[in-house]
């Protein structure tokens, strides 16, 4: 049982009537841990660094580099009598320590253990350790992209001599290695810590990393005829304390002090891995895990690591069109407006949609969930239809929106008394390890939010026969390319022909060039707000880089739209002041803000929706059964 | 106030002081002496001075003997820029070129002589011994954009650099010498 190093941890834990923990020592303090914790894990909840290279807290434990040695000692017992040998100076049990030191990665909490870490003679041994890896290790930090963020470099100024004594020539090993398409390895760098081979063979599940020749010649290689290909290949780079292993796609790109870290979710999967995003003046520059013992531990997969690529794509939308023209973001919402309102003989019909909606804010929250379902189907209850009997307009929500801006769909298709409002389902393989099978961040997100009462299909034909039937003449499509959907079918050449498209999206689509209105909106790295993942954990991200000076948050086109549709003035529409709506009007989201959201998230009640058909298998951290109705 | 003030009467001139002829004599004195003496002052463009070593003029780029690139782009010199004047992108060398074992030089690399202020701590932070700050002292040019230096113009301006430790030749032949063991 492995404890998380977080501060404040063990005054939790002596609190709690736990008959596993034990009480150790480290450097004369007392602390209580779990029996078996690891013995780094230990002295870093007390703030005591024990330097170390190869262990890593999600992989097992190989001890191989040495730099973790500590001095050991265990309370001393009589061998006859097995009574404690009591000290007569000090009144306490005299504590036997070992002569030699210990590392600490390898050493489990037990009762009484002792443990020193500021011994002259772990300064020395730490010092022998360093220099014995500085030995063959180039002197080309000015090159190297992991200066900066190398714990080899570190633990060199932190515990190293300070001065090398060795003359002799530097081994020389192979450089410029392609293990894989995205990993590029420079032997000479690597201190053999062999964090990367664990790592593919215990999470990856494709052990083709390991260590050739022996002594000074040992060397990391693939496999002959592998190489490292799968989808997790860069979390090696991530894992690996020296600059090895590098990856190619930010090979020589930027050095890492200049970068700053946002924390944000990947948005491939309902696995809603969290990120940290890397980002200088604007730019994005790589994409790495940021650790959550709940969702992803300290891993992501690559595919995740490029979407930054998006921000700046060629077909990114950055200006509003009209009917393929340029315009302005009022212009293009006026034109918007016009095509989505229904005719004015209508008008009165129309209007009670909005207010329906409006009175419910008053009701309980369990009336309110049967509204915001009764609202968010309109084509499952005649209600609505009959309301606006002449209503032509269909909406095509995303579930890689966010829970704010499905909240405000769900308003604004209330609003517009839609014909129908579809959420495009994307469907593929699962992995079993951080990419599930529903490849929408947020569908969740829709369900909690009242958007989506079904679990949402993957191809677009009823909409398609609808538009074939005249039913639906416009269609406003929220982030998704109507001509493609998802993964599957969307609609066809002759459908979108017989349709007034309003495009809301960040990149130009299929459906673009056909569309009557196009708003440019912004990618996930440009703005804030929240998904729901498919624990029903409620997950937080944070804008690292401003959007294109055109494009708009989706939150502020969707307001916009709201007003001119509902005829009042435009409301502010930040992620905030969504947040307090959503807090009144959804159950499970009540009393919480977007600022009270934890990094690691918050767990929400997901069992209204535990008979759903969802698509996603067993994953890290998570069991489709007991995970959807936990 | 007014108590603490205290009026100084101005001493009158005397009849000679106030003929002037002292003060032109001296004046005239003065002069004369700069007539014989030694020129202090210089034809400026066309005579310079003499440059003390360990000026600080205009930040350059230097190669070394061999025509290669000293600079790495380890981004020190931006990072420690007081004025944030220096701007690189960093880029990987040509694989297959005589450099390749380099691995790594500046893409693009520009100096803003407008925000420079010849501190010299990127000559200073430089591992690589390829920025020097040198005796070039006026910059003139028509447009602001004249003295954002790129990289051929660092480079025009630093010329080479003679160099005695030749690391990365170094380097090269351990790499194809082998382990030495």
């Amino acid at each position: 049982m492995r404890i998380r190093a977080i501060r404040g941890l063990p005054f939790l834990m002596s609190q709690l009537p736990n008959p596993d923990l034990v009480t150790v020592n480290i450097d004369g303090r007392d602390i209580a841990v779990p029996k078996g914790t690891n013995m780094i894990e230990a002295a870093a909840l007390l703030g005591i660094e024990v330097p170390h290279f190869c262990y890593h807290p999600k992989l097992t434990v190989s001890g191989n580099c040495r730099m973790c040695l500590v001095e050991m000692g265990l309370p001393a017992v009589d061998p006859a009598t097995k009574q404690p040998v009591m000290d007569a100076a000090t009144g306490k049990q005299r504590v036997n320590w070992m002569p030699k030191p210990q590392i600490a990665c390898f050493t489990n909490a037990t009762p009484g253990l002792h443990i020193r870490t500021t011994t002259p003679q772990i300064k020395e041994a730490r010092e022998g350790v360093m220099e014995f890896l500085l030995v063959n290790h180039p002197l080309d930090c000015p090159i190297c992209d992991q200066a900066g963020e190398c714990k080899l470099q570190e633990q060199a100024a932190d515990y190293g001599r300070g001065f090398s004594r060795f003359i002799e020539p530097k081994n020389v090993k192979p450089k410029r290695t392609e293990l894989g398409p995205r990993v590029t390895l420079d032997d000479e760098r690597c201190i053999l810590c062999s964090r990367c081979i664990r790592f593919t063979k215990e999470i990856a599940k494709q052990d083709v990393l390991g260590f050739v020749d022996r002594g000074s010649y040992s060397t990391l290689t693939c496999y002959p005829g592998r190489e490292l290909n799968h989808n997790y290949s860069l979390n090696t780079v991530d894992i690996c304390p020296v600059g090895a292993l590098t990856s190619t796609d930010f090979r020589f790109k930027m050095r890492v002090w200049f970068l700053k870290t946002t924390p944000s979710i990947d948005t491939e999967s309902s696995v809603g891995a969290n990120t940290e995003l890397w980002a200088r003046e604007g730019v994005i520059y790589r994409i790495t895990p940021r650790r959550n013992d709940e969702v992803n531990d300290t891993w992501m997969p690559d595919s995740g690591r490029l979407l930054y690529k998006q921000v700046a794509a060629g077909n990114r939308l950055k200006q509003a069109l009209v009917n393929g023209q340029l315009a302005s973001f009022e212009e293009a919402i006026a034109a918007a407006v016009a095509l989505l309102k229904p005719e004015s003989s209508e008008l009165g019909a129309r209007n009670s949609a909005p207010a329906a909606v409006a009175s419910s804010n008053q009701q309980s929250p369990i009336e309110n969930r049967k509204s915001i379902a009764a609202a968010a189907a309109p084509t499952a209850n005649p209600q609505s239809t009959l309301r606006t009997p002449q209503s032509r307009v269909a909406l095509v929500a995303s579930g890689r929106q966010s829970v704010e801006e499905q909240y405000l769909t769900r308003k604004f298709s209330a609003a517009l008394g839609a014909v129908r409002t579809d959420l495009v389902g994307r469907v593929g393989q699962g992995d079993e390890l951080l990419v599930s099978a529903d490849r929408n961040p947020n569908v969740r997100g829709a369900l909690v939010t009242g958007l989506l009462k079904e679990y949402p299909k993957t191809e677009l034909t009823a909409l398609g026969a609808a538009i074939d039937a005249g039913s639906v003449t416009t269609v406003i499509a929220f982030g998704e390319d109507l001509a493609s959907a998802g993964l599957t079918a969307g609609l066809t050449a002759g459908q979108l022909a017989k349709i007034a498209l309003i495009e809301v999206g960040t990149h130009s689509t299929g459906a673009t060039a056909g569309a009557k209105v196009v708003l440019p909106a912004f990618t996930v790295f440009e703005k804030r707000g929240s998904f729901i993942n498919q624990q029903f954990r409620l997950q937080k991200f944070q804008a690292a880089v401003p959007g294109p000076a055109q494009a708009s948050d989706d939150l502020a086109i969707l307001s916009a739209l709201l007003a001119g549709i509902s005829g009042t003035s435009l409301a502010s529409a930040d992620v905030d002041s969504v947040w307090a709506e959503l807090a009144k009007q959804v159950p499970v989201l009540a009393g919480l803000t977007w600022s009270a959201i934890p990094a690691t998230g918050k767990l929400l009640d997901g069992s209204d929706w535990s008979t759903l058909p969802f698509v996603e298998g067993e994953t890290l951290h998570f069991k489709p059964a007991a995970g959807a109705s936990k | 106030m007014s108590a603490t003030v205290k009026v100084l009467e101005r001493r009158p001139l005397s009849f000679l002081q106030r003929t002037y002829l002292p003060g032109v004599l001296a004046g005239m004195r003065t002069t004369l002496r700069h007539m014989v003496a030694p020129k202090i002052t210089m034809e400026y463009p066309e005579q310079r001075p003499p440059i003390p070593s360990g000026y600080r003029g205009v930040p350059t780029l230097v190669k070394d003997p061999h025509g290669r690139e000293k600079c790495v782009s380890c981004q020190l010199c931006e990072f420690v820029c007081p004025p944030k004047a220096i701007r690189i992108a960093p880029g990987a060398i040509d694989a297959t070129g005589p450099n390749a074992h380099v691995e790594k030089a500046p893409k693009e690399f520009e100096i803003d002589m407008l925000r420079c202020i010849y501190c010299g701590l990127c000559q200073e932070v430089c591992p690589e011994e390829a920025i020097w700050l040198q005796n070039i002292y006026s910059l003139s040019g028509y447009a602001r954009a004249d003295f954002v230096h790129k990289k051929e113009k660092l480079y025009e301006l630093g010329g080479t650099l003679p160099d005695r430790h030749h690391k990365w030749d170094k380097k090269k032949a351990a790499e194809e010498a082998g382990n030495a063991h």
